[in-house]
């Protein structure tokens, strides 16, 4: 038998008059009421967010000030909404991180597209795009909620590197050991 | 100021000291609907209404951010926003009874306070305790109820005049649970009156008697009749939850399955007078319980109010004797709403089973309880 029969004692006298019941519950409801707030007073009080969070996707620079994104464009290629738009350009030769050899000349994330799944922060090999805890965005147009190369390195800032990949590149081919 | 009241037509004293009355309960019924919001907020755990900030007021420094945290802007917009929006009229109900309705619903409501004292104050030229009331009739309690249970007039006229499914069954329901509550109601106050009576002196049904024979001295005679009849006060407050249609009694308008009941059809400023006075009705119900088992403007069981306020003006004794009134009166709106935050609804069934079946037999069984009681205890 996968079930079992519950014997169900018959109520006494005070239950069936509701009011020992009913003090109970006026009792535990002023509990309730003189106790603090449990609402979240929002504009003025924000939530505190947890590590991991997938808030808005922005681009990261490191702590060199070096953007860390090479326009690999493998994101946009993840991307499944279409949110992402990278119009990749070359770094100039002069610039001391030419040897990187690309950098994005326009990087759109459509916000109105964007569906925060986080493919295009697990999919980047050079950790320059993370979703980070921006979670509240608004626009009056739709060209507003487009965010532009600027703003998302304005939303990303500087993330602690653990690897400085492309100095330890540059150290390694003066060194005489690079190349592919 | 005094002289030139008194030496006004008796008609135009009378019509003042009623809209004074009318003037203080309309403000207390709009401030039960704002306290009603934030008990259940605070109740639910959340802050309740405190966005709204009227300019003017809203930005005076502390005093300001109070009245916001408090919701009372929130009171102002919910008025005008009644006596502002477009009059809507559905075109398939009977415009008369329609209009009439409302009507009926406040009137009454508000012509009780004609016999509920809310006060007292020392008359020093006769040296006795002089009722605040607009009218000290014998009739008392009697045109409570008599006035008081007109109103289920207005949920069957409002129900019926609506011509629509929903509000015609919460008419019904109403009609049934009044007329039902109303019987155990009158009849718990029976041993009231006859504690109250005592032979010899002429009898009485007023309000002001019951508090006068509750603050006499002496161990009997200043105790509260909760502690006398304790049974009395419980089956007195049990039928007013019901005939005030509050939970976990309010068949008449219970959202779940009957959409808005009998005030379905109804919006704007009509809807906000069935709302006014639904609490005009609670307050003055609660009023009524106060002076019949709660020592009405004694502060405390066994300490009147006669001896404390006799040396002091008459206008500061009044203030006093009115306070305690008051106070007593928003402890029980106050639990009104403490209860309906609490339980859910009964069943309409379950309603009228514990009307006829449980309460009245109770209440048929106190009455004639206290009459043996009261007989033998005169006759000793």
């Amino acid at each position: 038998m996968s079930f079992k029969t519950v014997e169900r004692k018959p109520l006494s006298f005070a239950e069936r008059t509701y009011v020992p019941q009913i003090l109970g519950g006026l009792k535990t409801t002023f509990k309730k009421m003189v106790k603090p707030n449990e609402t979240l007073e929002y504009p003025e009080a924000r939530p505190t967010i947890p590590p991991g969070y997938r808030g808005v996707p922005t681009l990261v620079k490191d702590p060199n000030g070096r953007e860390k994104c090479v326009s690999c464009q493998l994101c946009e290629f993840v991307c499944p909404p279409k949110a992402i738009r990278i119009k990749p350009g070359e770094i100039p030769a002069d610039d001391p991180t030419a040897h990187v050899e690309k950098a994005p000349q326009e990087f759109d994330i459509d916000m109105l597209r964007c569906i925060y799944c986080g493919l295009c922060q697990e999919v980047c090999p050079e950790e320059a795009i993370w979703l980070q805890n921006v979670f509240s965005l608004s626009g009056y147009t739709r060209e507003e909620m487009v965010n532009n190369k600027a703003k998302l390195y304005e939303l990303g800032g500087t993330l602690p590197d653990d690897h400085y990949k492309w100095d330890k590149k540059k150290a390694a081919e003066e060194a005489g050991n690079g190349g592919h | 100021m005094i002289e030139l009241y008194l030496s006004l037509p008796i008609w135009v004293q009378a019509s003042l000291k009623g809209l004074i009355a009318i003037g203080l309960i309309i403000p207390i019924a709009g401030a039960c609907s704002l306290a009603e919001r934030k008990i259940s907020a605070w109740i639910q755990g959340r802050p309740g209404p405190n966005r709204a900030r009227a300019w003017g007021l809203g930005y005076i420094p502390i005093l300001g951010p109070i009245l916001q945290r408090l919701g009372v802007f929130h009171l102002m917009a919910d008025g005008a926003k009644f006596v502002f929006k477009e009059d809507v009229v559905p075109g398939h109900v009977n415009k008369f009874y329609y209009y009439l309705a409302p009507l009926v619903a406040l009137v009454p409501s508000l012509c009780t306070i004609v016999v509920v004292p809310f006060g007292a104050y020392f008359d020093a030229a006769t040296e006795t305790l002089k009722p605040l009331i607009l009218a000290d009739v014998d009739v008392g309690i009697l045109a409570v109820f008599a006035i008081g249970s007109l109103s289920v007039y207005s949920l069957i006229l409002a129900g019926w005049a609506s011509n629509s499914k929903y509000p015609f069954l919460g008419g019904v329901r109403a009609s049934a649970q009044l007329i039902s509550y109303e019987l155990s109601m009158t009849l718990s106050v029976i041993p009231v009156f006859l504690w109250v009576n005592a032979p010899g002196p002429e009898a009485t049904l007023s309000l002001f008697a019951v508090v006068e024979s509750q603050s006499q001295p002496g161990f009997w005679g200043g105790m509260w009749f909760v502690f006398l009849m304790p049974l009395c006060a419980f089956v007195f407050l049990v039928s007013l939850f019901a005939e005030t249609n509050r939970q976990p009694f309010d068949m008449p308008e219970s959202e779940a399955d009957l959409v808005g009941g009998f005030h379905t059809e109804y919006g704007e400023f009509k809807w906000s007078i069935f709302f006014v006075a639904e609490y005009a009705h609670m307050t003055i119900g609660s009023g009524v319980f106060v002076l019949l088992f709660l020592g009405g403007w004694n502060p405390l069981p066994w300490v009147p109010l006669e001896p404390l306020i006799a040396g002091l003006p008459v206008w500061l004794g009044g203030l006093i004797g009115a306070s305690v009134f008051l106070g007593k009166t928003f402890f029980f709106i106050f639990l009104f709403m403490w209860v309906r935050w609490t339980l859910p609804r009964f069943r309409y069934d379950q309603v009228m089973k514990l009307g006829w079946q449980k309460l009245l037999p109770i209440a048929i069984a106190n009455v004639i309880f206290y009459a043996l009681a009261i007989a033998l205890i005169e006759r000793a």
